[in-house]
């Protein structure tokens, strides 16, 4: 062996080194960075959703509220686009040239190999026109997708609208969406956006270095087919929502009806409401704007955002209170001279009744009555202990689902105020009793609902002492099964004989000619109710009527209120009372009530001309909107009086104090009285 | 006769055929996989390059057992006529030859193309070994240094002409044997430094590189005060560094060519340039990359059949093995390579004669070199150079080429006893 034998092993280990030196780099690129698998992945793999059909709403009936309707967008490729004739393209798709350019520019920026969309939402009439031409267009391609249609035109803000989704949501819902997919921003679209949209299919397709498709990857094994959305069968009954939002035409206000039985939402009506299929396609920003701008604020959900004391029609909770706790029975009378002497202060109310029961005292609805028995009810446990005994009073009216949400499946609910003691509290001081809060005792002052818990009341009267939870869903597909959270019922401790007691005042209160709420009167059905009129900041009392019907085996429960309407007698009752006509009979008598026929409600006209160009800019705060309108209209003298119409109607309570003809209502668009006259023989 | 026959291929080592025939299947079933169409499955071509690849295998296979039948001496005796013949082969490229992609480097022969630099590599080699086998011939001496550095010289000179830079700098390889004959290690470390000084000098400006030489030389100085001699040559050094260094500067911004500069300064980092000259290494890396730890399995490469890496079946095929069969098959292929490599440089010296060693020696570097540089610019930590991964890309004369290359060194091997 010579010497130069050991530079063998300087050359062998300089070839191990180097080996280890190429492994080094290899384990680098391959395993410890994954930013090369991304990258190729990048390259040669290209995502091709294609969009499951949305799931079509129903109405209770399987009447279709909501379908699709096929659209298509205009898809750019930068990097393929040859020239071609650009003016043809930008006429069929009406658009000009700047525009034109503009939209290459931001295609080209986003990827030059990727298509982008250039034109959204193209109609039906504009893709035929354009797929003659298409073969002139290299680089564009359609693609069809769908968008909503909502064939009768109601329930908007029942149904809400869809949105392109923005980054957060795409982060919020985990990268299934992706930019420029449309997701349900509000109402039903919203809360069942997960049933409604499906899933999406997904084709993994290979491209070569030349952008050309090479077919799916991997025979398709990673490939997804497409899910088409569920069905929603919704609570809604068409035929009432519909009639509602026509009695409510160009008036504020809201309609909610439930089926007791189940909790269904049968009426789910705010008004001023809008188109929905104003909302959707190439119009949406235009028409949004349009609507974002109206004084009378179509964009909340009255029946859930609606902010409004109860007023009267609180007396029936407060009645079945007082029966329960014994501070009362139904002998029990209190004479009302007129006012009520509450400590050292006297209240009036409106009408002198004399020595007054329950049953009475509902039907009338007496505030002298139910003043009497607040304070009774607050004072049980000695003066001394009103605040104590008031917070175990809250606690029981809270069972009746005031002053918390209701839960009911859809998005934006607000919970509203029913204050507790330490309330009070911080309001008063530690002196404070009955008298202090005795507003409360009438549902007005520190009390306030929303229309779906005035209904919801209704309904858990109508049940004899509990509710299921208020649901806009009763169906998923093709199976009934619901969220078992609204099978579940909710007692309020009461015993079912004081609800007798209570229904037979709110029968009498519809039925007697010495009722309040006989507006509501119907044929062949007892309709139990109870009308509100409500004291507020905005103007004219609000208009309220409570009810349920038949009183044996109830069907429909119902909250009217119209903003501003006046007397509860003179919108609400008879507008609840046509809805409990439609829902039960399916059929309307055309009959007349106080002189007026259906067409004529529906007609009237309680919003002051819509000025929507001159907005204040304190209008911006939803907040404030309803106050600056009722102030803007308080100005101003009633265009028209529907007093001098009156006198040809018969009222049907003879005995009633409430003084018709001074009941100032604003009936812009009513016919001459003349009219229905004849109309009546 | 049939004892000699018994003892020929007991003498044989198969260990080495059977990595050769390992590296040359993988070769294949990775072309295979570029081609693939799932369209047409049925049909088994002979024209498209599998099927051709498959011809050079067999034809390859034939070759080497022409080459183990023949006399043991006949390399030793015929190398100067073979070195002769590839020159004149090279000189006939020049004058004759095809241009392909800018590189005069192919002769046509009826439907295909012979490449005479891939065989002046084992005329080189056969030289070399016979010239440092004679008699009497030390590498610690000039004359025979110069001598060698003509025959390696030659050819190196005959293919920069063509100009195919890539196959001249795989002669560089042939520093190691002559190491390993004695060629003194400082000139080794001489060269080394130079190209080191070379890349070096690319980075940072001739005042910091001047400042800091001088400081090293003084230093050195410093050290050996008491040796006038040692001073004396580490000053004469210090001083060549430094002229060295403008000598560089000139080369590489007149003598290079425009893209052998890009090539450089794009593996030094000093230029992304996505599209040109980096491309290729990019898709190459992405498609190593996308293989992670197993790979995406036999002809499920995207990057590679999808045509984003170029020239994936010759110098590229790395990146369908990189991409198909992950780290595993990387580490696999290049184990394989490694052990050959030992195996050769361990059976080199066990010859009794130098030319077989020498030649040995050789063979393994040039082996080496390629698998270095092809795999190294597939993963991008060397210049994109175009040589073949040996064995493993697609291409008649590098697989002959290497296939007589490794079977001549057997053959020598197999009559290591027969010499004396």
């Amino acid at each position: 062996m010579d010497q130069l034998f050991n530079r063998k092993y300087i050359i062998q280990g300089l070839i191990v080194l180097i080996a280890l030196i190429l492994l080094g780099k290899l384990f680098y690129i391959q395993i410890a960075s994954d930013k090369y698998f991304i990258n190729a992945n990048n390259n040669a793999l290209r995502k091709i959703y294609i969009y499951p059909a949305r799931g079509v709403i129903l109405d209770r009936n399987h009447k279709i509220l909501a379908q699709n309707q096929p659209t298509y967008d205009l898809l750019v490729t930068p990097n393929q686009v040859k020239p071609f004739d650009t003016l043809s393209l930008c006429q069929i798709i009406g658009i000009d040239m700047v525009e034109f350019r503009k939209k290459l520019h931001k295609a080209t920026v986003q990827s030059r190999s990727q298509a982008s969309i250039f034109q959204k939402l193209l109609s039906v009439e504009t893709y035929a026109a354009l797929q003659e031409k298409m073969y002139n267009y290299q680089g564009f391609y359609v693609q069809k997708r769908t968008i909503r249609y909502y064939p009768d035109s109601i329930a908007g803000q029942f149904l809400g609208y869809m949105q392109e989704v923005t980054p957060r949501e795409i982060e919020k819902y985990g990268g299934y969406y992706r930019l420029q997919d449309y997701i349900g921003r509000a109402g039903i679209e919203k809360s069942y956006e997960e049933i409604l949209r499906g899933n999406k299919g997904v084709t993994y397709m290979l491209y070569n270095a030349k952008n050309v498709a090479q077919g799916s990857y991997a025979n398709g094994k990673l490939d997804s087919m497409a899910k088409s959305g569920e069905q929603l069968i919704s609570t809604i009954d068409s035929r009432i929502q519909k009639l509602g939002e026509q009695l409510l035409a160009n008036k504020v206000g809201s309609v909610v009806a439930i089926e007791p039985s189940t909790g269904e939402v049968l009426a789910f009506v705010s008004s001023p409401g809008y188109d929905p299929n104003k909302l959707v396609g190439s119009n949406f920003s235009k028409n949004y704007k349009e609507i974002w701008a109206n004084p009378y604020h179509p964009l909340i959900v009255r029946p859930i955002q609606g902010n409004y004391s109860p007023g009267s029609a609180f007396k029936p909770l407060d009645a079945l209170i007082a029966l329960s706790e014994g501070v009362v029975d139904v002998n029990t009378t209190f004479n009302c001279p007129g006012y009520y002497i509450a400590g050292n202060r006297r209240v009036k109310c409106e009408h002198v009744d004399g020595n007054i029961s329950l049953r009475r005292g509902l039907a009338r609805s007496c505030n002298t009555y139910f003043w009497n028995i607040f304070q009774r009810l607050i004072t049980k446990n000695g003066y001394k202990n009103q605040r104590t005994t008031y917070e175990d009073w809250q606690n029981k009216v809270r069972k009746f689902g005031i002053g918390d949400t209701l839960g009911l499946d859809f998005p934006g609910e607000k919970a509203y105020k029913l204050f507790r003691k330490a309330d009070y509290d911080r309001m008063h001081g530690k002196y404070w009793g009955y008298s202090t809060i005795l507003s409360v005792g009438i549902g007005q002052g520190e009390i306030s609902t929303t229309p779906l818990q005035m209904a919801n009341i209704m309904a858990i009267i109508a049940n004899r002492g509990y509710y299921i939870k208020p649901h806009i869903v009763k169906g998923i597909g093709n199976s009934n099964k619901i969220d078992p959270k609204y099978t579940v019922k909710h007692s309020v401790g009461i015993d079912g004989r004081y609800f007798e007691q209570v229904i037979d005042g709110m029968e009498d209160a519809v039925n007697q000619s010495w009722g309040t709420a006989t507006e509501s009167r119907l044929q062949n059905i007892i309709m139990c109710g109870k009308t509100g009129t409500v004291q507020n900041n905005r103007g004219k009392n609000h208009s309220v009527f409570i009810g349920f019907a038949p009183r044996v085996n109830p069907k429909i429960a119902i909250a009217v209120i119209i903003e501003n309407g006046g007397y509860g007698g003179t919108y609400a009752a008879p507008i609840a009372s046509y809805l409990t006509e439609k829902y039960l009979t399916d059929s309307l008598s055309g009959r007349y009530i106080n002189g007026a026929s259906i067409k004529q409600y529906m007609d009237d006209n309680l919003l002051p001309a819509l000025k929507t160009a001159e907005r204040p800019a304190k209008l911006k705060n939803k907040a404030d909107s309803l106050k600056a309108d009722s102030v803007k209209s308080k100005g101003k003298t009633p265009p028209a009086n529907r007093a001098t119409s009156t006198a040809n109607r018969q009222s049907p309570n003879a005995i009633r104090q409430t003084p018709i003809a001074n009941r100032p209502t604003p009936t812009a668009n009513r016919q001459p009285p003349a009219a229905h006259a004849t109309a009546k023989q | 006769m049939q004892q000699q026959s018994n003892r020929f291929f007991f003498n044989v080592d198969w260990v080495t055929i059977l990595i050769y025939l390992a590296l040359c299947i993988i070769g294949w079933v990775n072309i295979y996989s570029a081609d693939y169409n799932p369209d047409k499955v049925a049909e088994f071509s002979f024209a498209a390059d599998y099927g051709k690849q498959l011809i050079f295998i067999i034809t390859g296979l034939i070759l080497g057992l022409t080459i183990l039948l023949l006399d043991g001496k006949f390399f030793s005796v015929f190398a100067p006529i073979i070195y002769g013949g590839t020159m004149v082969l090279l000189v006939a490229v020049l004058l004759v030859g095809k241009n392909i992609g800018g590189n005069q480097a192919w002769i046509q022969i009826g439907s295909f193309s012979l490449q005479p630099s891939e065989f002046a590599k084992f005329g080189t080699a056969l030289l070399l070994a016979r010239y440092i086998s004679t008699f009497n011939v030390k590498l610690n001496s000039l004359r025979p240094v110069l001598i060698c550095a003509a025959i390696i010289i030659l050819p190196m000179f005959l293919i920069m002409l063509q100009p195919d830079a890539g196959s001249t700098l795989v002669f560089l390889s042939f520093m190691f044997p002559l190491y390993r004959e004695g060629l003194p290690g400082s000139l080794l470390l001489m060269f080394w430094g130079m190209v080191l000084l070379f890349i070096v000098n690319l980075f940072f400006s001739p005042l910091v590189l001047i400042s800091s030489i001088l400081l090293l030389g003084g230093l050195f100085i410093y050290n050996n005060k008491k040796k006038q001699q040692k001073m004396i040559t580490i000053g004469l050094i210090t001083l060549a560094a430094i002229a060295y260094l403008f000598v560089a500067k000139f080369i590489f911004n007149n003598v290079l060519l425009k893209h052998q500069r890009d090539r450089i300064e794009l593996i030094l980092g000093m230029k992304t340039d996505r599209k040109g000259v980096g491309y290729n290494v990019i898709q190459s890396k992405t498609a190593i990359g996308a293989g992670q730890f197993v790979g995406r399995g036999f002809r499920q490469g995207t990057q590679t059949k999808l045509d984003y890496v170029p020239a994936k079946k010759t110098d590229f095929i790395f990146s369908i093995l990189g991409e198909e069969w992950g780290f595993i098959g990387c580490s696999v292929v290049l184990g394989l390579y490694v052990f050959l490599l030992l195996r050769v440089i361990n059976m080199a010296e066990r010859q009794r004669s130098a030319f077989s060693r020498v030649y040995g020696y050789s063979m393994a570097c040039i082996i080496f070199f390629h698998v270095f540089i092809n795999i190294g610019m597939a993963i991008g930590i060397v210049p994109v150079i175009g040589i073949p991964l040996p064995l493993i890309s697609y291409g008649g004369t590098s697989l002959w080429s290497f296939t007589i290359l490794i079977f001549i060194f057997l053959k020598l091997d197999s009559n290591r006893m027969g010499f004396i």
